[in-house]
């Protein structure tokens, strides 16, 4: 078979790009974890583990310029790295954002919980969802797949409208809540801008399968 | 920011979303070809009983570079021959099919060959000019010797105005009479490429005119081509894909058949064929994991 | 494989390496010796006379033999006008024109020609020309000699005119140049060295052509500057005249004579073996 190496590079970093969305949804799921818990430790542990994030990233794509440089490679290997490339840019600012969520957590661990945490759970989970489900569809190379996941953004907008709306009712009520209150939004925002990175990832998978590049899902924020 | 530098960055936005509007750009339409450049159709061509090209149809487009490429054997060069019938220079071979330049078909019963080759200029891979004729002469052979009176003076300018169109007046010019073997090879294919525009042709044919050259004449010669595109419709051969990649506004590609007739499988936008090919033999070939 | 074996296999080697060197010593010590041989019998009588002076009556002593060399030169030159046109022409149709079955007839006929006794050319050429026109002349030599020069230029004009190479024609061809322009304006100028060196060549050979001359122009005692009126003498029918004629003056001459023809000769074909080296 020939171009070994290349397709030998290819694989690799269709890998790393892989272990890089794993670190991410690790990342997410022990932030939203160390919330429920009010864990300091854990929020200090995932906010040093993101410079290991923003570290693979790079490495990633310093090995994507390599192999345009030597292998010049064209079609179907052309659009594969350039997909590579700009999906690991938002799954490095997806773990910026769970980086995010992870300071706040450390920041309220001290505080009581404002409320039983149940919708910004659920948002997570969607959106943990609709990461994984990109990069399956990436494997797969499967682009229904992919505009379907799109639309589970939908159900996350609406989630933070939401959670908006409740905490905005609590800090009308009391202004004790304000603190807790506006971090909690901050969260929700954050879990918000990483489904909606999802979905740049699900329309990149597109243009590795059809050719183009076209706009789903036009996000309400 | 200053005035001019503000109506500067209007202009370019403004021409960024005129040129948004009118994209994407279309492939050329065969009328187009059919007026200004090259068109052929279900083209044959044999070396006596074996058949080289088979229902082979393609698009020239006028003012524009269409690469010709494909795995070796697949008949490229034959192809390309037809165009100004030089295929039929070798022994025992024949053609079928039309071959119309703006038009008319090259191969129409009665059609004098020499005539048609004076319309459609050719550039071979490996720099023939002719060894015994100073630069000048080289130059100057096509004119003179086809058989129509030159006067002096015109002669001295055409030979000028196709030197310069193939960059490589400033070289020359201190000394014409100079024998054309004591160029460089980069400079001999410059050299054959004015002798071919001498005669003002419509259509100019690369046969792999870089082959022989080394990195440096290569990119020369390439830039050389951009520049005669503005002029003449230019159709370039090469297995090369970067280069045609690089070079060319149209690709076509060929492939060898079973039983290595050649085969014309994907024609469009190099810009498509080399992202997004849609027949899966030219995927292969292009990345490599061809056999 | 022991020592033995592989010593045997060295003395073997040497020894053929020796026989062969042998016989290209003997070889070209044959040409040597001829040279030699003429230059030592003939130097004493070279002398300025020789190219200026006629031949004088038998017995009495002087003389030259300026008539044979004038008149040799009368007939190569006729030879030299009509061969080589019509040998480069056919050289010329069957590398550049002739399909393989005409141009292997051709080339066979070329090489029988090639090889038919030069003296059945000269009774050729006799019933042919010197009884039509009813006298001996140069003209009629010069027929003969073409005639046997012919195929040496025809074969070698085609070899010369293949080596030209096919990027050459092609080239001309895309051009819009038409055929023929192409042969004569690119190919034959390019192969120009290689065509001269064969008409050299073929010109060296017919120069030392001797039984066709006695049938075509027999020899005279005086000058003769006549290309059609009558017979003209040549350097060889003068060597053979005296050669065999019982004066010693005569032999010095024919020695002389014979060393001026083959210098001749061999200066043509040293001139055509340089001017083929020389880029």
């Amino acid at each position: 078979m020939p171009r070994t190496v290349l397709e030998h590079q290819l694989a690799e970093i269709q890998q790393d790009m892989l272990v890089l969305a794993s670190m991410v949804e690790s990342a997410i799921e022990r932030g939203i974890q160390a919330l429920r818990n009010r864990d300091g430790e854990l929020a200090r542990q995932i906010i040093a583990d993101d410079l290991k994030i923003n570290r693979k990233r790079y490495e990633t794509e310093e090995k994507c310029l390599e192999l345009m440089a030597t292998q010049q490679p064209l079609a179907s290997d052309l659009r594969t790295i350039v997909a590579v490339l700009y999906i690991i840019v938002d799954l490095e600012r997806m773990g910026d954002h769970a980086e995010g969520i992870a300071k706040i957590a450390l920041i309220l661990a001290d505080e009581p919980p404002l409320k039983p945490y149940i919708d910004i759970p659920r948002m997570a989970q969607v959106a943990i969802g609709m990461l994984m489900g990109s990069l399956e569809a990436f494997k797969t190379r499967d682009a229904d797949r992919a505009r379907s996941i799109c639309d589970e953004d939908d159900e996350v907008d609406a989630l933070y409208d939401q959670v908006y709306r409740e905490l905005l009712t609590f800090m009308l009520q009391d202004p004790r809540t304000i603190h807790r209150a506006t971090h909690l939004t901050w969260v929700a925002h954050n879990l918000e801008r990483i489904a909606d990175r999802a979905t740049n990832i699900c329309e990149r998978v597109v243009y590795l399968v059809e050719g183009k590049v076209e706009e789903l899902n036009d996000s309400k924020y | 920011m200053t005035v001019a530098s503000r109506q500067r960055l209007d202009a370019g936005i403004m021409a960024y979303e005129m040129r948004i509007e009118h994209e994407p750009q279309a492939p050329v339409s065969e009328a187009e070809a059919l007026a200004g450049g090259m068109v052929v159709r279900d083209l044959n061509a044999w070396y006596g009983s074996f058949q080289a090209l088979r229902e082979v149809g393609v698009l020239a487009a006028p003012k524009r570079i269409t690469a010709i490429i494909g795995p070796s054997g697949c008949g490229k060069s034959t192809l390309i021959r037809c165009f100004n019938r030089m295929h039929e220079v070798a022994p025992s071979a024949r053609v079928s099919g039309q071959v119309l330049l703006r038009g008319e078909d090259v191969y129409a019963p009665g059609t004098d060959p020499v005539l048609v080759r004076r319309r459609v200029g050719m550039v071979f891979q490996k720099p023939n000019p002719f060894p015994t004729m100073s630069i000048f002469d080289n130059v100057a052979a096509g004119l003179r010797l086809n058989g129509f009176l030159v006067r002096r003076s015109d002669l001295v300018d055409a030979v000028e105005r196709s030197l310069r169109q193939a960059a490589l007046w400033d070289e020359v010019n201190d000394k014409p009479n100079r024998p054309a073997t004591e160029l460089s090879g980069g400079q001999q294919q410059r050299l054959c490429i004015a002798r071919a525009l001498a005669v003002e042709p419509e259509v100019l044919l690369m046969d792999e005119p870089c082959s022989a050259l080394d990195p440096v004449a290569t990119l020369k010669i390439e830039d050389l081509m951009r520049e005669l595109a503005r002029e003449y419709t230019i159709v370039i051969v090469t297995h090369n894909m970067q280069q045609a990649a690089r070079v060319s506004d149209y690709t076509a590609v060929m492939m060898m058949a079973e039983d290595r007739a050649g085969e014309m499988i994907e024609f469009g936008p190099t810009r498509e064929v080399f992202t997004y090919p849609k027949d899966k033999r030219t995927e292969d070939y292009i990345t490599g994991r061809f056999g | 494989m022991s020592i033995a074996t592989y010593q045997r296999r060295r003395a073997t080697n040497a020894l053929m390496l020796g026989l062969c060197a042998v016989f290209a010593f003997l070889a070209v010590g044959v040409l040597v010796l001829i040279l030699g041989f003429v230059l030592a019998k003939g130097i004493s009588s070279l002398n300025i006379d020789l190219f200026t002076r006629m031949p004088v009556p038998e017995g009495e002593p002087g003389g030259g033999v300026a008539n044979s060399m004038v008149g040799s030169l009368i007939i190569i030159g006729l030879a030299a006008v009509i061969g080589i046109p019509v040998g480069i022409g056919a050289g010329i149709f069957l590398s550049e024109y002739a399909g393989d079955r005409l141009g292997g007839v051709i080339r066979f006929t070329a090489d029988v020609l090639t090889g038919v006794p030069s003296i059945v050319i000269g009774i050729f050429v006799y019933g042919l020309v010197v009884l039509r026109m009813g006298n001996f002349s140069a003209l009629a030599a010069g027929i003969a000699l073409a005639i046997i020069m012919l195929p040496i230029v025809a074969r070698s004009s085609e070899e010369m005119l293949r080596l030209v190479p096919h990027s050459q024609r092609e080239a001309a061809l895309a051009l819009g140049i038409s055929r023929w322009r192409t042969i004569i304006s690119v190919v034959v100028p390019a192969a120009q060295r290689g065509l001269l060196t064969g008409g050299l060549l073929a010109i060296a050979r017919a120069a030392g052509e001797t039984a066709p001359l006695l049938f075509t122009t027999l020899g005279n005692r005086f000058l003769s500057l006549s290309v059609t009126g009558g017979p003209v003498d040549a350097l060889p029918l003068r060597i053979y005249r005296y050669a065999t004629g019982p004066y010693s003056e005569q032999h010095q001459q024919a020695w002389a004579a014979s060393l001026v023809l083959v210098l001749a000769v061999f200066v043509i074909s040293l001139t055509a073996r340089l001017l083929l080296r020389r880029r």
